[in-house]
C-alpha cells in the first residue's frame, strides 16, 4: 500500500511539472508588461511537486527499511539480514532508486527556487520555472515509463538478493547523494540561464541570482568527488585515488564546467562582462551532468561502476539529452547574437585572468570528454581501446600548468585594466619559491617531471592564495574573499598531495609467513598472524600486522580479504595508518603457498604514501571555501535587501506626509 | 579568446562560434544513437561447447534427490544440465518452464551453486522440483569448469556427455522450443 502511495505521488508530481511548464510558457506568450492570468500557477506547482517527489522517495526508503520483498527493487537489491544503514543506502545503490533520488532533489531545488527567489523580473522567473518544469517532466517520464522503482513482484520473494558488497560501505551513504545534489543544482543554474536568455535579461542582477546555485552545486560536487575518491582509494584496495574511469570522469566534467561557470558568473555579477560565455557555461555544465548520466546508464560505456544496463533506457535518455542539450544549444546559438556585449577589459586585468582560466578549464574539460568518448568512437569502428593515465595526465597538464600560474597571479590584479609591472615584486617572490622547490626536489632524487612541477606550483600557489589578504585589515576582509582564499589554498594543498603521492610513494609486495618482516619508507612492518573472522554477512581472513617507525611504539593494522554471500563476491578491506606526513596502506591478498620454514605464507602488499591525505584535505578546504563564499554573498544580499526595504518605507512615509499636506520634516541642523 | 572579448568590435559574423557546441553535440548524438543500435553481447559464452563435460562428482544438495557425477551423463540419453541456486531470483522465474520441459519428457539434472540443504529444500517445495538429480557445487568449481559465469544457466548435454548448447539466463516461454530442438539434435 505504501509503495502505491509513493507511485501515485510520483504521477501527481509529474502532472504538476507539466502544469508548471505550461503555465510558465503561457506567461511568456502574453504581451510584455501585462500580468498574465497563468502567472499564478507555476510557483505553487513547483512547491507542491517538491513535497510529492520527496514523499515518493520517503516511501521507497520505507520499503527498503522494512525490506518489503513484494517490491521488485527491494527484492533485487536488499536482503533482510543486511545492517540497517546499508538497507538505507541500498535505496539509492541501484538504477531506479538513484533516479528517484535524482528527481526528488530536482523537485526540491525547483520548489526552493520557486518559493524563495523574488529578485528576478516575473517574466524571467516564469521562463525559468517553465524550463525547470520541462526538465523535470522528462525525468518523471523516464522514471515512470522505463524505471518504475515501485514495481511489485507477482509473488513476493522469499529473500532479497542483496546489495553489491563493494557498495556496503559508508562511502556509499554520502558519495552518490552528494553528487546528485551537485548535478541537480546545476539544473537550476541551467534553467536560470535559459530563462534569462529567453527573456533577454542576461545582466548582473540575473548573475547574482544564479551565483548561489552555482556555488552550492559546486560545493556539493567538490565534496562528492573528494568523498568518492577517498572511497575508491580505501575500498578498491589498489592504492590509487583516481583511475580516470568513465564514471569518475562523468563527475569530474560537470565540476570543471561548474568551476569555470562560477568564476564567469562572478565576473558577470561584478563587472557586467562575459555575458554569452556565462550562458554557454550554464548550458554546458548541466549538459555534462546529463551526459555523464547517459554514458553510465545506457551501457554505451563499460565501467567498473556497473549499473543495470538497458538499451531502452539508453534510447529514452538520449531523447531527453537531445531535447535539453540540443534544444538549449539551439536557443543559445540563435539568441547569443542578441545578447549585447558586456563591458570591455584588457588582457592584463582580473577579468582577463579569469577568462584565460575559463578557457583552460574548458580545454581540460574537452580533454577529459575526448578521452572518455574516444573508446566509444573507436568501438563504432570495431576497435576496442582503453584510455588511461598516459593520455589524461600529460594532456591535462598542458592546460593545468598555465592555469595554476595564472590562478596565482589573477587575484592580485585589478578589475578592468592593470599592469603586470605593478605586481612584479610578488611575482618575483612566487617565482623564487617555485624554483627553490624544483631545485630541492631534483637534489633529493630522480623524480618524473610532472610531480616536480606539481610540487613547485603547489608551493607557489599556497603563498599566492593568501597574498590577496596582504595589506588588508584581517577583520574587515569580506567573508566571500575568505572563501576564495581558502578555496585557492585548498587547490594548492590538494595539488601538493597529488604530486607528493606520485613522486614519493613506495610500494612493497611480498609473500610473507607469520613473523615475516618488511621494511618500507622508514616503517618496519611485521606480519604477526592471519586469522579467519566473520561479520553479519561476510567471512574474511584478517591479517594482524604491527607497524612501527624509527623504533617507536608499534601500531596494529588489520587488513581483511572479505567474502560476502548473497551475492557471493570478495572484496579487500585495506588497513590505513594515518600520520600527519602520509599514510601506510596495507592489503592482504591470497595464500601464497608454504614457505621454507613450513609455515603458510600470504601475499602482503604495503604502500607508504607521503602526504597523500592532503589530496582530500585540499578537497575539503575547497568545498569549505565555497561554503564561506555562499555565506558571504547571502550576508551582503540580505543586508542590501534590508537597506532597500528601509529606504522604500522611508520614501513611502514621506509620500504619505506630503499627501496629507503636513510640512515635510526638515533635517535637523 | 581574451583578446576577442576585450578588443574586437561587436561583429555578428564573428559569432559563428556559438554554433560550435551544437555541432559537437549533434556529432555526439549521432555516435551515441549508432552505438545504442549495436547489439552488445554482454554474455560470457562458454568455451566448452562441443567438448566433453569435466570429470566431476558432487554430493547431493538435498535429501530428496541424489547427487550428480559425470557417469550419469554417459547413458546415451540427452539431458538438460541446469545451473541454479535457491538465492537466485531469475531461477524462480524459470521454474514453470523447467516444469514444462519435464512434462515433455526431458530429464533435467540440477547443480545448486553455493547453497544450503535447507534453502534448497525450501525452494523446491515452493517452486516445484523438476530435477532427477541435484548436485551441490559449494565453491562454483564445476560451474567455472563448465564455462558458466552466472545463475541460472542451462546446458544441453548429449548421450556421450558432450556439451552441445548453452542457454544463459532464465528460460523464458519462448526459449522452450529452442531447447527441445537442441535436445532433439543431440539425440
Amino acid at each position: 500500500m505504501i509503495a502505491e502511495i509513493g507511485h501515485a505521488a510520483l504521477w501527481l508530481a509529474a502532472a504538476l511539472a507539466i502544469l508548471q511548464m505550461v503555465s510558465g510558457a503561457l506567461v511568456l506568450r502574453s504581451p510584455e508588461g501585462e500580468t498574465s492570468a497563468f502567472a499564478l500557477y507555476a510557483r505553487p506547482a513547483a512547491v507542491v511537486q517538491a513535497v510529492l517527489a520527496v514523499l515518493a522517495f520517503l516511501t521507497l526508503l520505507h520499503a527498503f527499511v522494512v525490506t518489503d520483498l513484494s517490491v521488485k527493487l527491494v527484492a533485487t537489491n536488499s536482503h533482510s539480514m543486511k545492517p540497517l544503514i546499508y538497507k538505507l543506502t541500498g535505496t539509492w545503490g541501484n538504477h531506479e532508486g538513484s533516479m528517484l533520488l535524482w528527481v526528488a532533489v530536482l523537485a526540491l531545488s525547483g520548489g526552493l527556487l520557486a518559493f524563495a527567489e523574488r529578485r528576478l523580473p516575473e517574466r524571467t522567473m516564469s521562463a525559468t520555472l517553465a524550463v525547470q518544469g520541462f526538465v523535470a517532466t522528462g525525468f518523471y517520464a523516464f522514471l515512470l515509463l522505463s524505471s518504475n522503482p515501485f514495481e511489485r513482484l507477482p509473488v513476493p520473494a522469499a529473500e532479497g538478493i542483496g546489495l553489491n558488497p563493494l557498495l556496503q560501505d559508508i562511502g556509499l551513504a554520502v558519495h552518490p547523494p552528494t553528487l546528485y545534489v551537485g548535478y541537480v543544482g546545476l539544473s537550476v543554474a541551467f534553467s536560470l540561464a535559459m530563462g534569462a536568455l529567453i527573456t533577454r535579461q542576461v545582466n548582473p542582477n540575473f548573475a547574482k541570482v544564479m551565483r548561489p546555485w552555482v556555488l552550492g552545486a559546486w560545493v556539493f560536487l567538490t565534496f562528492g568527488i573528494t568523498a568518492g575518491s577517498y572511497w575508491a582509494y580505501y575500498e578498491l584496495g589498489w592504492g590509487g585515488w583516481w583511475f580516470w574511469d568513465p564514471v569518475e570522469n562523468a563527475s569530474l566534467m560537470p565540476w570543471l564546467a561548474a568551476t569555470a561557470l562560477l568564476h564567469s558568473v562572478s565576473v558577470l555579477a561584478a563587472r557586467d562582462a562575459l555575458r554569452t560565455w556565462t550562458i554557454m557555461l550554464g548550458v554546458v555544465a548541466f549538459s555534462m551532468s546529463m551526459l555523464g548520466t547517459f554514458l553510465v546508464r545506457s551501457g554505451v560505456i563499460t565501467s567498473v561502476h556497473a549499473f543495470a544496463v538497458d538499451p531502452e533506457r539508453g534510447t529514452l535518455l538520449l531523447v531527453l539529452l537531445g531535447l535539453y542539450i540540443g534544444g538549449s544549444l539551439t536557443i543559445f546559438a540563435l539568441r547569443a547574437g542578441s545578447v549585447a556585449e558586456g563591458k570591455r577589459f584588457t588582457a592584463t586585468s582580473r577579468e582577463g585572468a579569469l577568462v584565460f582560466n575559463n578557457v583552460m578549464l574548458s580545454a581540460i574539460l574537452a580533454i577529459v570528454l575526448l578521452g572518455t568518448l574516444y573508446p566509444v568512437l573507436t568501438e563504432a569502428f570495431d576497435v576496442r581501446v582503453s584510455v588511461g593515465p598516459p593520455y589524461f595526465n600529460p594532456a591535462g597538464a598542458i592546460f593545468a600548468i598555465p592555469m595554476f600560474i595564472v590562478m596565482a597571479i589573477g587575484p592580485m590584479l585589478r578589475w578592468k585594466d592593470d599592469k603586470i609591472a605593478r605586481v612584479q615584486p610578488q611575482l618575483a617572490v612566487l617565482g623564487a619559491i617555485a624554483l627553490l622547490v624544483v631545485a630541492l626536489v631534483v637534489f633529493l632524487g630522480d623524480y618524473p617531471l610532472l610531480p616536480i612541477l606539481g610540487l613547485a606550483l603547489a608551493a607557489a600557489l599556497a603563498v599566492a592564495a593568501i597574498l590577496p589578504l596582504k595589506g588588508r585589515k584581517i577583520t574587515r576582509v569580506p567573508t566571500a574573499t575568505w572563501g576564495m582564499v581558502l578555496a585557492h589554498f585548498g587547490v594548492a594543498v590538494a595539488l601538493f598531495g597529488m604530486a607528493s603521492e606520485s613522486a614519493f610513494t613506495q610500494e612493497r609486495l611480498a609473500a610473507v609467513g607469520p613473523g615475516g618482516v618488511e621494511e618500507i619508507g622508514g616503517w618496519t612492518v611485521q606480519l604477526e598472524s592471519v586469522n579467519p573472522v566473520s561479520g553479519p554477512n561476510w567471512t574474511a581472513i584478517e591479517a594482524r600486522i604491527s607497524a612501527s617507525r624509527g623504533g617507536g611504539e608499534p601500531v596494529i593494522l588489520t587488513p581483511q580479504a572479505r567474502n560476502f554471500w548473497a551475492p557471493t563476491q570478495s572484496t579487500s578491506e585495506s588497513a590505513l595508518l594515518t600520520r600527519w606526513d602520509g599514510q601506510l596502506y596495507a592489503v592482504i591478498g591470497d595464500a601464497a603457498g608454504i614457505g621454507a620454514d613450513g609455515k603458510q605464507r600470504w601475499q602482503l602488499r604495503v604502500w607508504w604514501k607521503p602526504f597523500v591525505t592532503f589530496i582530500w584535505y585540499g578537497g575539503l578546504l575547497i568545498a569549505f571555501g565555497g561554503v564561506l563564499s555562499i555565506v558571504g554573498r547571502l550576508q551582503v544580499d540580505l543586508k542590501r535587501r534590508k537597506a532597500a526595504r528601509v529606504g522604500a518605507e522611508r520614501r513611502e512615509d514621506q509620500a504619505e506626509l506630503a499627501a496629507s499636506g503636513a510640512p515635510a520634516p526638515e533635517p535637523a541642523e | 579568446m581574451s583578446a576577442n572579448e576585450a578588443n574586437s568590435p561587436p561583429n555578428p559574423f564573428n559569432r559563428a562560434w556559438v554554433w560550435v557546441p551544437l555541432g559537437l553535440f549533434v556529432a555526439f548524438g549521432v555516435l551515441a544513437a549508432f552505438m545504442l543500435t549495436q547489439t552488445k553481447d554482454e554474455f560470457v559464452r562458454s568455451q566448452m561447447i562441443g567438448k566433453p563435460l569435466p570429470e566431476f562428482s558432487l554430493r547431493a544438495a538435498t535429501d530428496t534427490r541424489p547427487g550428480v557425477a559425470i557417469d550419469h551423463f554417459r547413458d546415451g540419453k540427452p539431458k538438460l544440465l541446469n545451473v541454479w541456486a535457491s538465492w537466485c531470483l531469475p531461477c524462480i522465474a524459470e521454474a514453470p518452464q523447467l516444469e514444462e520441459l519435464k512434462a515433455s519428457g526431458v530429464e533435467i539434472v540440477g547443480i545448486a551453486i553455493r547453497d544450503r540443504p535447507a534453502d534448497v529444500a525450501n525452494f523446491l517445495s515452493r517452486y516445484g522440483n523438476p530435477y532427477t538429480r541435484i548436485g551441490a557445487d559449494d565453491r562454483s568449481e564445476i560451474q567455472l569448469e563448465l564455462g558458466s559465469s552466472g545463475v541460472p544457466e542451462t546446458f544441453v548435454i548429449d548421450g556421450q556427455g558432450i556439451i552441445r548448447h548453452q542457454h544463459i539466463g532464465d528460460i523464458r516461454e519462448s526459449d522452450v522450443p529452442t531447447l527441445l530442438e537442441k535436445l532433439e539434435e543431440a539425440r
